[in-house]
C-alpha cells in the first residue's frame, strides 16, 4: 500500500503545478476559429470600436471576432510582451511608425501590399496622409483606421471672458498670458504630465514653429546631433521659461492623462488652456456636461513663435490609428481579419459614430455628415488642419523606435522638472538618436 | 493505509517518505525561480528586443548597464527606501505590537482596525492614495486645507516621503502583528519580579520588552528589508519612478527598460544584480542574528 501513498503525493504534487502551468498558456495563437482583436478602451472611442466589432460578429455569424480592451499605457506594454512571446492577437491595434517598424524587422505582422493592391477600393476610400505611417520601406504593414488626431490648442473662453483677455497670437502672447491667469488663481495650461507624452507635444510644436518642419524631420530620421541644433536648444529653453513662470497647473507632474484629469481641469474652469489631441473634444463633450454644448471650448492651432522658421499651419499627432495582422495566426483567423478590415473596418455606421463623438474619420468624402453634424464647426476645423497642414508631422515617441522613444520621454520629464538643462536634454539624447 | 496497521513500519522507511514531501514545494521552486532564473541570467548575455530573435552579445548588456549613470541612482533609492521604511517602520510596529499584546477589549476591537490595511492590495491602495493626494482634486482641495494640497507626488523630496509613508501604512499592521504575538509569549514573572524591584513601565519596556523580543525584531526586519526590494506595484502607480527618476527603484529600473525602452538583455542584468543584491542581505541579516540561535533568553526563568 505504501505504492498508493506515494502515487497521492506525486498527483497531490503535479496537480497544482500542471494545473498552474495549464492556466499560464491561456489560449494560444491558432487555436480556435475566430479571431482576437485587443484595442484601448476609455470612453467615448472604445464604444465606437466595440460598435464595430459587434456590427461585423452579428453579420459574420461564423467566423467571430473576440475582442479585449486595455488602458493606453498599459496597453503599449501588453503587446509588445504579447507579440515578443508568440500570444499577439490576431488583429493588433497601433499608432503606426517605429513601433509597427520592429514588429516588421522581427517578422511578426503580415505583409499587407499585395491585398491593397487587389482592393485598391479599400485605399482609395481613405486620406491619403494616412498610409505613411503604415508603411515600411515602401511595404504596407497595415491597414489605416478611425480618425486622423492632430494636436490642438484647446481653451475655455469662460475664463478669458474672467480676466478679460484674449486667445493667444503668439508665444509672447502665451508668455504675458501666464501672470495674468496666476495672479487669478486660474492655471494657465492644464497638463497631465505623468504620462509624459503629453509633454511632448510641447516640444512638438516649439520645435517646429522655431526650427520649422526642417528641423522636426532631422529629428524623426534621427540625424546625428539634431537635438542640439541651435533652435533646438532655443525651443528646450522656451518651454522650461513656461514651467519656471508656472505655465503649468500645480502638481502636473503626478497628473496622468489615461484618467482624463487633464480635461477635467480645462472643463471645471481650474485651467486655461491645455494642448492636447483631437480626442480630447470627444471626451470634454462626453464628460464636461454642458461645456461643449454652450461653446465655451474654444479651439485653435498652437500659435506661431516670433522668428520663428515654422509655417503655422504644420501640425502634428496621429495621421490615423492602425490595425495589423499577426504573422502567426492561423489562415483562418487571417482571413477573418482582412474580411473584416474589407468590410468591417470605418463602415458607414462606425463613420457616423466617430463624427458623433466630434472626430474626423480617415474615410474620404464626409463632407456632408461632418456639416450635419452638431459638432460641426469642430469638425471642419480638425478636417482643414489635416488637409491643409504643409506638414503633418508624426508623434515622435510613435515615429522613433520604442528605445529612443523611451530615453526621449524619461528626459522630457525631467527637463519638466528643471533638473536637466536644454544641454544635458540634447547630450542624452544625441547619445540615442544619432545614426 | 491498511498496511501500516498490519506492522509498525520500519523507521528507514519512514525517512523514504520525507524527501517526497519536499517534492510539491521543490517542483514549484524549480519551475517558478530556479528556470526564470536561470533564462535571465542567460538573457543578460544577449541583445533583445523583447520582439525579434535573440542575439548573444557577450558582455555588451553588462557593460551598457554597469557604466549608465541610471544604476547607482536605482541603488541608492533602492536603498534608501529600504533604511527610512525600515527606521519608520520598526519603531512604530514596536509600539502598537506592544500596545495590542495587552488583554483589554478595546485593544483588541483597535487591533481588527488596524489590520484592514493588509488586506487591501497594493494596487488599490496606491489608487485611493493618488486619488486623495491629487493637488486639484483631492482631500486638500476638497476641504479647502491648503496644507494639504501639497504637489505630493510631483516634488522629489514630498513623492519620496509619500512612498515610504504608504508603503509603512501598509505593513506595519504585519509587522505589529508579528511583535504582538512576541510580547504575548514574554513570561509575565519577569514584569512581577521587575515591579517587586520597583521598575517602572518604561524601565520594563526597555530592559525586558526590548531585549526579550530581540529575535522578533531580527525576523520582522529580515522581511521589511528583503521585502523593500520587490516593492514595484505601489511604486508604479503612485509616481511611476517619477518625478524624474526620484522614485525610481530597482525593481521599477528593470520594468521600464525591459518592457518600456525593449532593452531586454539590460534588464536582464539588472535583474540578477537584483537577485544578488537580496541573497547578500539576507545572509547579511541571518549572520546578524543567527550566530546565537541556539542561545537563549529564558535561562533561569
Amino acid at each position: 500500500m505504501a505504492l498508493s501513498r506515494r502515487t497521492l503525493l506525486g498527483l497531490a504534487a503535479g496537480v497544482p503545478v500542471s494545473a498552474a502551468l495549464a492556466a499560464c498558456g491561456s489560449s494560444g495563437p491558432g487555436s480556435g476559429k475566430g479571431a482576437t482583436y485587443w484595442y484601448l478602451n476609455g470612453q467615448p472611442q472604445e464604444g465606437v470600436r466595440a460598435g464595430a466589432v459587434d456590427a461585423f460578429n452579428k453579420a459574420h455569424p461564423k467566423t467571430q471576432i473576440k475582442d479585449s480592451t486595455f488602458q493606453n499605457d498599459a496597453y503599449k506594454t501588453k503587446i509588445k510582451t504579447a507579440i515578443g512571446a508568440g500570444k499577439a492577437p490576431t488583429v493588433i491595434w497601433g499608432w503606426g511608425g517605429g513601433t509597427l517598424r520592429t514588429y516588421v524587422e522581427a517578422g511578426r505582422v503580415e505583409d499587407l501590399t499585395s491585398w491593397f493592391d487587389a482592393h485598391s477600393d479599400i485605399k482609395k476610400r481613405l486620406f491619403p496622409s494616412s498610409v505613411a505611417a503604415a508603411t515600411v520601406d515602401g511595404k504596407i504593414y497595415a491597414m489605416p483606421c478611425e480618425t486622423v488626431q492632430p494636436i490642438i490648442l484647446y481653451y475655455n473662453r469662460r475664463v478669458f471672458e474672467k480676466i478679460g483677455a484674449e486667445p493667444p497670437k503668439s508665444w509672447d502672447d502665451i508668455m504675458a498670458l501666464v501672470p495674468r491667469f496666476n495672479a487669478k488663481g486660474i492655471a494657465p495650461f492644464s497638463l497631465g504630465g505623468q504620462s509624459r507624452w503629453t509633454n511632448m507635444m510641447w516640444l512638438e510644436f516649439l520645435f517646429d514653429r522655431i526650427g520649422g518642419a526642417q528641423l522636426f524631420q532631422s529629428i524623426t530620421e534621427g540625424e546625428k546631433n539634431a537635438w542640439s541644433q541651435p533652435d533646438a536648444i532655443d525651443a528646450l529653453t522656451k518651454v522650461q521659461d513656461l514651467v519656471r513662470a508656472h505655465g503649468f497647473v500645480k502638481g502636473f507632474s503626478s497628473i496622468t492623462a489615461d484618467s482624463n484629469a487633464d480635461q477635467a481641469l480645462l472643463y471645471t474652469d481650474r485651467a486655461a488652456m491645455m494642448l492636447h489631441g483631437a480626442w480630447s473634444y470627444g471626451i470634454q463633450k462626453n464628460d464636461g456636461k454642458k461645456f461643449v454644448s454652450s461653446g465655451a471650448l474654444g479651439y485653435m492651432t498652437f500659435p506661431p513663435v516670433e522668428g520663428g522658421k515654422g509655417d503655422p499651419s504644420d501640425t502634428v499627432g496621429n495621421p490615423a490609428q492602425y490595425l495589423s495582422i499577426s504573422s502567426k495566426a492561423s489562415a483562418e483567423q487571417k482571413k477573418v481579419a482582412k474580411d473584416f478590415f474589407a468590410t468591417g473596418v470605418l463602415q458607414d455606421e462606425e463613420v457616423q459614430k466617430w463624427i458623433d463623438n466630434g472626430s474626423v474619420p480617415i474615410r474620404l468624402g464626409t463632407e456632408k455628415l461632418l456639416a450635419a453634424s452638431d459638432s460641426a464647426d469642430f469638425l471642419k476645423f480638425t478636417y482643414d488642419i489635416a488637409s491643409k497642414a504643409k506638414v503633418f508631422g508624426q508623434s515622435w515617441d510613435q515615429a522613433l523606435s520604442p528605445t529612443a522613444a523611451e530615453t526621449l520621454l524619461d528626459n522630457i520629464v525631467k527637463l519638466f522638472q528643471l533638473s536637466i538643462s536644454p544641454k544635458q536634454f540634447a547630450d542624452n539624447l544625441n547619445a540615442v538618436t544619432g545614426k | 493505509m491498511s498496511a501500516l496497521s498490519h506492522r509498525p513500519p520500519p523507521r528507514r522507511e519512514q525517512r523514504n517518505v520525507l524527501p517526497w514531501l519536499v517534492a510539491p514545494a521543490l517542483v514549484i521552486f524549480v519551475g517558478f525561480a530556479v528556470i526564470p532564473l536561470v533564462g535571465v541570467f542567460a538573457l543578460s548575455f544577449t541583445t533583445w528586443d523583447g520582439i525579434g530573435a535573440i542575439h548573444p552579445s557577450g558582455l555588451t548588456s553588462w557593460r551598457a548597464v554597469l557604466t549608465h549613470p541610471g544604476l547607482p541612482h536605482a541603488l541608492w533609492v533602492t536603498f534608501l527606501v529600504m533604511a527610512v521604511s525600515w527606521a519608520f517602520q520598526t519603531p512604530a510596529s514596536i509600539l502598537i505590537g506592544v500596545f495590542l499584546a495587552g488583554n483589554q477589549r478595546y485593544r483588541a476591537v483597535l487591533g481588527v482596525v488596524y489590520f484592514v490595511p493588509l488586506m487591501l492590495s497594493s494596487a488599490a491602495i496606491a489608487i485611493a492614495y493618488k486619488a486623495l493626494l491629487n493637488p486639484n482634486f483631492g482631500l486638500g482641495a476638497g476641504l479647502g486645507i491648503d496644507l494639504l494640497s501639497q504637489d505630493w507626488l510631483g516634488r522629489p523630496g514630498l513623492a519620496f516621503g509619500v512612498v515610504v509613508f504608504v508603503v509603512s501604512w501598509q505593513f506595519v499592521p504585519f509587522h505589529s502583528l508579528i511583535y504582538q504575538g512576541g510580547v504575548q509569549q514574554i513570561p509575565k514573572s519577569l514584569y512581577e519580579a521587575a515591579q517587586l524591584d520597583g521598575a517602572g513601565r518604561v524601565r520594563q519596556f526597555f530592559s525586558i520588552t526590548l531585549p526579550q523580543l530581540k529575535y522578533t525584531i531580527i525576523t520582522s526586519s529580515t522581511l521589511m528589508v528583503v521585502g523593500s526590494l520587490t516593492f514595484f506595484d505601489l511604486i508604479f502607480i503612485l509616481t511611476e519612478g517619477g518625478p524624474g527618476d526620484a522614485t525610481r527603484v530597482l525593481a521599477l529600473d528593470m520594468y521600464k527598460r525591459g518592457f518600456q525602452a525593449s532593452l531586454m538583455g539590460p534588464a536582464s542584468v539588472i535583474a540578477v544584480i537584483l537577485v544578488l543584491v537580496g541573497l547578500v542581505l539576507a545572509l547579511l541579516l541571518r549572520r546578524l542574528g543567527g550566530r546565537d540561535a541556539g542561545a537563549s533568553q529564558l535561562e533561569g526563568v
